[in-house]
């Protein structure tokens, strides 16, 4: 699915990831975790292209494809999502129509015509249910005045909608109450399938029990410092990361 | 609206440049360029017009000699040589005509690329069209049915002959020729425009809509109407205009009054699409115009809502007096700005009665290296117990090579008045673009999505299918402008 193999990127001059690799395989889930400021959001924003980040050294593959040299759209319309640390607000654009012209552009890259209003009203409505996320929610516009469990719920929701290959999900669980956090992972349970992929980035090992990764690792300073089964994270709960950094 | 409307509307927008900028060439009677009082004699009498009207123009003209144009708006505009225009032109053949069958192909052709549906379509939206080509109106359609209610809709030509007293009681009674420099000159020349009058108690059933449209090679544009509310009457009135392409500046000088009586309302629209100018700035309209409404009667009430996309130089502030007791106003305006244009644009609400209340909501968009300014005064008067103001001014920038700036005014004489204003300037968000981006939009879709919900509080309030006009407007005006 994907494949980072040495990247190193910087931000205003500042390099952040320092020679990364990872791979990630159709079907597999797999968890991120490392110490504030490692380099986490970073990373994710360097694979949707960003272009506050300067990508200095390294390769990524897609799908076979060099994702780097892709822009932002074509990248999310190969099928990479990012679900947003902090999602955006768009006031005065209904969600409604904001996915409706997003969907559309995703369909047109693959030489397809935008669905009819009633079809794209079903998917919508199926969707919903699937990450039980509330009609009020979606007729109100992007993200505004959400709460921050509401626009973590509504960022898998687009993700449904979208339904990538690849999801970064960068740090969905946080801001979640014990009900949401369960409906936000079963919704990314569902949507698992054999040709696609997950990659979650998290603080806490409590997702990872609804939602179980393949693998997980640890990213501090830059790098990819340790990776391991799904046990790694209970023992980094346990442990801390001083004792991977040190 | 139709979402599906929306999304074609945002796909119909591929890099073109002005899209209404074309010439059509229909046989013109136009007059030697310059201006005296034998022209505006002559202007008169072409128009067949009774002695009050030439006496006004004459006494406008004379006024006009006196005056000075005006340089405190925030816009850097060249001297203009007001002997090089010509002031008058009509299509040679003015048809008297009932179906669309008579009027001339290449006329008809011209609404066609404009996407004006003249007929079939106003006809199922229930819209009444008095389209105006090159000052003289050629086809009036509806007028029958809203006849049947007393509704009187047509050009203002034709209403200085079937209605004199109505023209002569209303006409300079809320923008008097004496008030400013354009509108003493538009008063002096004005060609033509619309003209509806709404008896006491009538609501009109349908929106009246008049299109404007500059057409004859330098010809300045002095379009009149008024409108006016009779008691208890209910009109909503929409105005829109685009024009070809030139490479002279072309000047725009209307007048726009209207009258609201007791327990009246106007709805008063605009999309203004003027030609802007080429990138360099060249060869844009320059569009100064002064559109007031009086609030006469108790609990009368007038709207504007407009969306200002055109012209090279704007100066345009739809007042309202609010003379009536309970009596309101609001105003909701888009100015955007693109490449070189200057818009200095805005309003003034001027409370005389008791308990009167007004609303101004102002969206300014500046792109390219455009000048954006918002001028808005409110004033209260000394008698005007109760009076209330609220207005959100806000702007937006697109890069930093333009600017914005916001002028409010505030007379208050009276201290029971409530007055509250505020302002916000902000960028469009890199991290709005990006999540737009990120989810398959580019990044002009992103902008053009950003913009309209921006801007959605206005286009609300214009009706359904100017909002969509709007819409598109929106999207074209600011193509090119990030990336
Ligand atoms: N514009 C910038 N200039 C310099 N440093 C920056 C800039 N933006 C981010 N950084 C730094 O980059 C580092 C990595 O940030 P990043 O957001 O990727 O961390 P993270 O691993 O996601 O942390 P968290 O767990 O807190 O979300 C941080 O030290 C941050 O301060
Ligand atoms: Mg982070």
């Amino acid at each position: 699915m994907i494949k980072i193999t040495d990247l190193h990127a910087e931000i205003d001059g500042k390099e952040i990831l320092k020679g990364l690799s990872l791979e990630v395989k159709a079907g597999e889930v797999h968890a991120i975790m490392g110490p504030n400021g490692a380099g986490k959001s970073t990373l994710a924003n360097v694979l949707s292209g960003n272009e506050a980040y300067e990508v200095t050294k390294g390769e990524v593959l897609f799908e076979g494809k060099d994702l780097l040299d892709l822009s932002v759209e074509d990248r999310a319309k190969e099928g990479l999502f990012l679900g947003f640390q902090y999602p955006v607000e768009i006031p005065g654009v209904s969600m409604i129509n904001f996915l409706k012209i997003a969907h559309a552009e995703h369909r047109k890259y693959r030489g397809l015509e935008p669905l009819s209003a009633s079809e794209f009203l079903k998917l919508l409505k199926e969707k919903k249910a699937l990450v039980e996320i509330d009609s009020k929610l979606t007729n109100r516009s992007v993200n505004e005045g959400f709460s921050g469990g509401e626009k973590k719920k509504n960022e898998i929701f687009q993700m449904a909608m979208l339904d990538p290959k690849l999801a970064i999900l960068d740090e969905t669980d946080s801001g979640l109450d014990i009900d949401a956090l369960r409906i936000v992972a079963g919704g990314v349970n569902k949507l698992r399938r054999k040709d696609n992929a997950t990659i979650i980035i998290t603080h806490y090992q409590r997702l990872l029990e609804h939602i179980v990764p393949d693998f997980v690792h640890v990213l501090a300073d830059g790098k990819i410092v340790k990776s391991g089964p799904k046990e790694l994270a209970l023992e980094l709960e346990e442990k801390g990361y001083d004792w991977l950094t040190r | 609206m139709a979402k599906e409307e929306q999304d074609r509307i945002l796909e119909e927008v591929t890099s073109k440049e002005y899209e209404y900028g074309f010439v059509s060439d229909i046989d013109s009677d136009t007059i030697e360029k310059g201006l005296n009082e034998d022209v505006i004699r002559l202007i008169s009498e072409k128009k067949n017009e009774p002695a009050f009207m030439l006496e006004y123009r004459l006494k406008a003209f004379r006024h006009w000699q006196k005056m000075e144009m005006p340089d405190w708006a925030y816009l850097d505009i060249p001297p203009i040589d007001f002997q090089e225009i010509s002031y008058y032109a009509a299509p040679k053949k003015k048809p008297q005509l009932n179906s669309l069958d008579e009027v001339d192909p290449e006329l008809l052709e011209t609404f066609n690329k404009l996407g004006i549906p003249l007929e079939e379509q106003k006809v199922l939206s229930g819209v009444a069209v008095d389209a105006v080509i090159d000052s003289v109106s050629v086809k009036t359609t509806f007028k029958e049915e809203l006849a049947k209610k007393g509704i009187i809709f047509c050009s203002f030509s034709e209403a200085v002959q079937d209605h004199p007293d109505l023209v002569k009681k209303y006409l300079g009674s809320v923008v008097p020729y004496t008030d400013n420099y354009f509108a003493a000159l538009n008063a002096a020349v004005f060609s033509d425009g619309s003209f509806c009058y709404i008896p006491k108690g009538v609501r009109c059933p349908m929106e009246l809509s008049t299109y404007f449209r500059i057409n004859a090679a330098n010809t300045g544009q002095f379009e009149r109407t008024l409108i006016v509310a009779d008691e208890g009457g209910y009109v909503s009135y929409l105005e829109g205009c685009t024009a070809p392409q030139r490479d002279e500046n072309q000047l725009h000088a209307a007048v726009v009054e209207i009258v609201v009586k007791k327990d009246a309302e106007v709805k008063y629209s605009t999309v203004q699409n003027w030609f802007p100018g080429d990138k360099q700035g060249k060869g844009g309209i320059y569009n100064f115009v002064t559109k007031r409404g009086i609030c006469k009667g108790d609990h009368s009430k007038l709207t504007w809502a407009q969306i200002e996309t055109g012209s090279a130089v704007t100066w345009k502030y739809p007042s309202t007096i609010l003379k009536g007791d309970y009596s309101s106003s609001e105003f909701y305006s888009v100015a955007l700005t693109n490449h070189h244009q200057q818009a200095d644009t805005g309003t003034k609400m001027i409370h005389l009665g008791k308990n009167t209340r007004s609303l101004i909501v102002s969206k300014g968009i500046s792109a390219g290296k455009s000048q954006n300014s918002y001028r808005g005064l409110v004033k209260v008067a000394k008698n005007a117990e109760n009076a209330r103001n609220f207005s959100q001014c806000d702007s937006l920038l697109m890069g930093d090579k333009c600017g914005a700036h916001t002028f409010p005014y505030l007379e208050i004489s009276n201290n029971s008045a409530k007055v509250e204003h505020e302002a916000t300037t902000s960028k469009i968000g890199e991290d709005q673009i990006f999540y737009c981006n990120q989810r398959g939009m580019d990044t002009e879709k992103a902008v053009g999505l950003i913009v309209n919900g921006y801007v959605k509080e206005v286009i609300n309030k214009m009706p359904m299918e100017f909002a969509v006009e709007a819409q598109k407007l929106l999207a074209i005006s600011l193509e090119g402008s990030v990336g």
